[in-house]
């Protein structure tokens, strides 16, 4: 049984989560986060598609539209205390008709009734002379310089190591399976029998926020898992645009785009499917092909030579399509934080104060500032794109800058060691961290010497070293016969 | 930083490398090697089976067998080995080029008047091949899966699906087969397999281990591991539903290509083939680039390690020339791909002097005539039996072929007619 008393208990490390918690450790608060995966960010978060909005896609109405511009405005602040990659790249919606272009006029109301600086309707040569890779039969459209991309994994992570450093308690593998309430607090039990105690409850869980509503006595709903596709696209790609391009929004969607990341590679997708498997991530044929449809009639170059990758994500939609934060009124200390789908990661930051304030507000907690918040983390260099002259300055530092792991994307032994060293010990969790594994070979050369320097830090051996967690074994064991 | 100077830089210590550097050092040129593992010899290091060094050697040596030969020779030649060495940028200063290489010790300035560019090749992978289905783990390339297994001492898994017809992906077949793990087959895209006939042979057929040709594993299916594949029929480029049958596994391999790693060479400003995935050369083994050179599998992906050796040591005696005489012969015209042809290389010819040629064939035919014309003029002709895309094949133009006319200028095509 878990000795700490905990004030708040977050459940659910992604995006939302591990803003809450950042924020939760500037106060004086003891706060722990539970997450059922081996690491933060393997769930709905894992396969966002990095993309900072623009203010101007959800009616002012909706707690979507207020919060999105809010959060857009501090990812600065963010960007230089944690270091991680993003780019205000801008957005454009493309119209390539007088139809489509009644869209984007109403977008352009909408975005101008939010508050989006400098959100512009453009015509045919404005709007080419601002992305030249767009098709040139483009009609116009709308173009937000205010938007931009940020890399997703790397945001929750710093946005995790931040917390901790400031004393929140990070516990993974943990799954919620029970609870109790005492009228004082919460006991919460994982499905393996671990035990913590929190007076207060977030529930940040994602496409599971259902489930955890229901364990905790709250608010019956229902979370739909609605599936996206995308393609990862070469460096070398000629149909890299400088702005993330939209189409003319869909009902349920905003349509396919194509994302030029704030680490080189061009995105295109996400499609859109309602399913019934919360487990489905799985890609397909036909959506391939849709998608390259979309992407090539939008920009050129675009090429199937160029994939690098593809892979599926689950947005957690909600009944009302809108956010849903607010105290709940049935469960009690439980504040529900659910149905956050696009433009959820724009709008984190301001996610996080909008719970802060629900804890201030609904429940009368006090929120005293912490004199020892220490909001900035020490920079990890990274060795792509790095001068000869920097690189010997690292490796003298530390030699094990000197041998390159993943050489697609020139990561060094020193960066997996720090990976591993700060609890990122499964292939995708050092995947993520460090990018190893996400270039071209994706992780064909790098994968081996990955697996000896986790047993070599960790000692857990080869054989056990997970993709994921769980099941999802690397190896099939070690050769029968061999000696030890 | 240290600074290294050198008349010619090796990228690559595998067998392409060590022969370059072999008969460059030979004509009595300070050369350096540069290799990112911790040993030299390449991916022959994990090839534990017989198999290589027939045409060259007359012997039926293992990976490690044949590399240690070609170690051998560059003993007691002034050959610099630099190992755990990663080159990671080459920059091209007119006459000169650095090529910046990062290791333990800290980053190294090599100044040389000539690169030879031996990277070998990456292999086609799971997700750029796009295979649709779930992301379980116990997917991994034919290549990994050697490595780990050969080299690391661990199964892939117990019950395999190898995707591709490949050779690293028949080789796998009988390794996977023999350490005690089953392999439930192997599914080609094309109506015929892409390895060597004696690979389907010995790997396949000695093992009953069925392959499906003109099929695709249509989704790979498994949360946490792999659990099973679905196979369909392959017909006009999309799996058929119809006919669309299921494995259970634990694992699958991938075998269905290789691609030449030619990063480093474009940021050099090298340009590269669209059929070969490999540099433009000319004559001389000599890219775009004057003085940056090309051999091996970062060329164009070879079926035998013989010819990689055999291109190398051209290679390195073309450096040797052009570290002479500051050019280098680039060739009168050039040579192409014509009718029924992948790719040729190199992209120009001689006259004065014998070149051999690699090319290979666009299909599978079973009698076919191969032809070198400029022109109307015939320059070769020569019946091929059995002749199939991945096996390579070679023709040399001598300078006899060229003589009794008054000159041959234009361009030179090969091209392969079915008989």
């Amino acid at each position: 049984m878990n000795s700490i008393d905990y004030d708040v208990a977050i459940i659910g490390a992604g995006v939302i989560g591990a803003s809450i918690a950042r924020l939760l450790s500037s106060y004086e608060l003891k706060t722990v986060v539970l997450e059922k995966f081996p690491d933060a960010c393997f769930g709905v978060s894992k396969a966002n598609s990095g993309i900072v909005h623009g203010a101007f896609h959800h009616a002012p109405t909706t707690l979507k539209a207020r919060l999105e511009l809010k959060g857009n405005k501090m990812y600065d602040q963010l960007h230089r205390e944690l270091g991680f990659p993003f780019k205000r790249t801008g957005i454009i919606v493309a119209a390539f008709s007088s139809e489509e272009m009644k869209t984007v006029r109403h977008l352009y109301e909408q975005g101008l009734a939010n508050g989006a600086p400098g959100i512009e309707l453009c015509g045919q040569e404005r709007l080419l002379s601002i992305e030249p890779k767009l098709h040139d039969d483009v009609a116009g459209g709308l173009y937000a310089p205010f938007g931009g991309v940020v890399e997703p994994y790397r945001f929750v992570f710093s946005l995790m190591e931040s917390a901790q450093a400031n004393g929140v308690c990070f516990i993974k593998n943990f799954e919620v399976a029970k609870s109790s309430y005492d009228g004082e607090k919460h006991s919460v039990i994982s499905s393996d029998g671990q035990c913590v105690t929190a007076s207060l409850v977030i529930n940040a869980a994602g496409l599971y926020a259902d489930k955890i509503s229901e364990i905790f006595g709250g608010e019956k709903f229902k979370i739909h898992p609605r599936k996206g596709e995308e393609f990862l696209l070469d460096r070398n790609s000629p149909a890299r645009p400088e702005n993330v391009i939209f189409p003319v929004p869909a009902k349920e969607s905003k349509g396919m785009l194509v994302i030029p990341t704030v680490e080189g590679t061009t995105m295109i997708g996400p499609t859109s499917e309602n399913i019934d498997d919360k487990d489905d991530f799985s890609t397909s044929y036909t959506n391939m092909e849709k998608i390259f449809l979309q992407a090539s009639r939008m920009v050129n170059g675009i090429s199937r030579r160029d994939v690098i990758t593809s892979f599926s994500g689950l947005r957690p939609v909600l009944d009302g399509e809108d956010f849903y934060i607010e105290k709940s009124k049935s469960a009690p200390a439980f504040v529900q934080v659910a149905g956050i789908q696009s433009p959820g990661l724009t709008a984190a930051p301001a996610i996080a104060e909008y719970v802060a304030d629900i804890l201030s507000n609904d429940f009368g907690i006090e929120l005293r500032k912490k004199g020892s918040f220490a909001p900035e983390l020490p920079k990890t260099e990274r060795l792509f794109g790095i001068s000869p002259e920097r690189l010997d300055e690292l490796i003298k530092e530390n030699p094990e800058y000197g041998n390159i792991v993943c050489r697609c994307e020139q990561v060094s032994e020193a960066e997996i060691v720090d990976a591993v060293r700060k609890g990122h010990t499964t292939i995708d969790g050092i995947k993520f961290y460090t990018r190893s594994g996400m270039g071209r070979c994706q992780g064909g050369f790098c994968t081996y010497k990955i697996l000896k320097i986790i047993f070599r830090e960790t000692g857990i051996p080869i054989d056990e070293i997970t993709r994921r967690g769980d099941g999802s074994f690397i190896t099939g064991g070690k050769i029968p016969g061999e000696l030890e | 930083m240290n600074k290294k100077i050198y008349d010619a830089l090796v990228i690559g210590g595998g067998a392409a490398g060590l022969s370059a550097a072999e008969k460059i050092a030979g004509s009595g040129f300070s050369v350096a090697v540069i290799e990112r593992e911790n040993c030299l010899g390449g991916i022959l290091n994990q090839c534990i089976h017989p198999g290589f060094g027939l045409h060259r050697f007359g012997k039926e040596l293992t990976g490690p067998e044949y590399a240690e030969m070609d170690i051998d020779l560059i003993c007691g030649k002034k050959i610099d080995s630099f190992l755990n060495t990663t080159a990671f940028e080459i920059r091209n200063n007119g006459f000169v080029k650095n090529v910046f290489a990062s290791s333990q010790e800290g980053v190294t300035e090599f100044e040389t008047r000539s690169v030879v560019l031996a990277m070998g090749c990456r292999e086609r992978n799971r997700g750029n091949l796009a295979i649709p289905g779930t992301r379980p783990s116990g997917i991994m390339t034919a290549g990994l899966a050697q490595r780990l297994l050969n080299i690391e001492g661990y199964l892939p898994g117990k019950k395999a699906v190898i995707i591709g017809s490949g050779d690293i992906g028949l080789i796998m077949a009988r390794r996977l087969s023999w350490s005690g793990a089953k392999v439930m087959g192997v599914v080609e895209i094309l109506p015929y397999p892409s390895g060597l006939a004696r690979n389907i042979a010995q790997c396949l057929d000695d093992f009953g281990i069925p392959l499906y040709l003109g099929h695709t594993v249509s989704a790979i299916n498994g949360i946490e591991r792999v659990e099973s594949v679905d196979v369909s029929p392959f017909r006009d480029g999309a799996p058929v539903q119809e006919g669309t049958f299921n494995i259970p596994c634990d694992t699958v391999l991938i075998s269905a290509g290789l691609v030449p790693e030619n990063e480093l060479s474009v940021r050099a400003g090298v340009k590269l083939s669209n059929a070969t995935g490999g540099a433009v050369v000319d004559s001389s083994m000599m890219t775009n680039v004057p003085g940056i050179f090309a051999c091996g599998n970062v060329l164009h992906v070879h079926d035998l390690v013989d010819f990689v050796s055999e291109e190398s040591m051209s290679c390195g005696e073309a450096v040797a020339g052009y570290l002479a005489s500051g050019s280098t012969a680039a060739g009168e015209g050039n040579i192409a791909a014509g009718s029924n042809i992948k790719y040729v290389t190199p992209s120009k010819y001689r006259t004065d002097v014998a070149r051999k040629f690699y090319m290979r064939s666009l299909l599978p035919l079973e009698k076919a005539i191969l032809s070198v014309k400029c022109g109307d003029r015939i320059l070769l002709e020569r019946k091929l039996n059995y002749v199939r895309p991945p096996e390579m094949q070679t023709f040399t133009l001598t300078p006899e072929m060229f003589k009794d006319a008054a000159s041959v200028s234009g361009d030179i095509t090969v091209s392969l007619a079915k008989v």
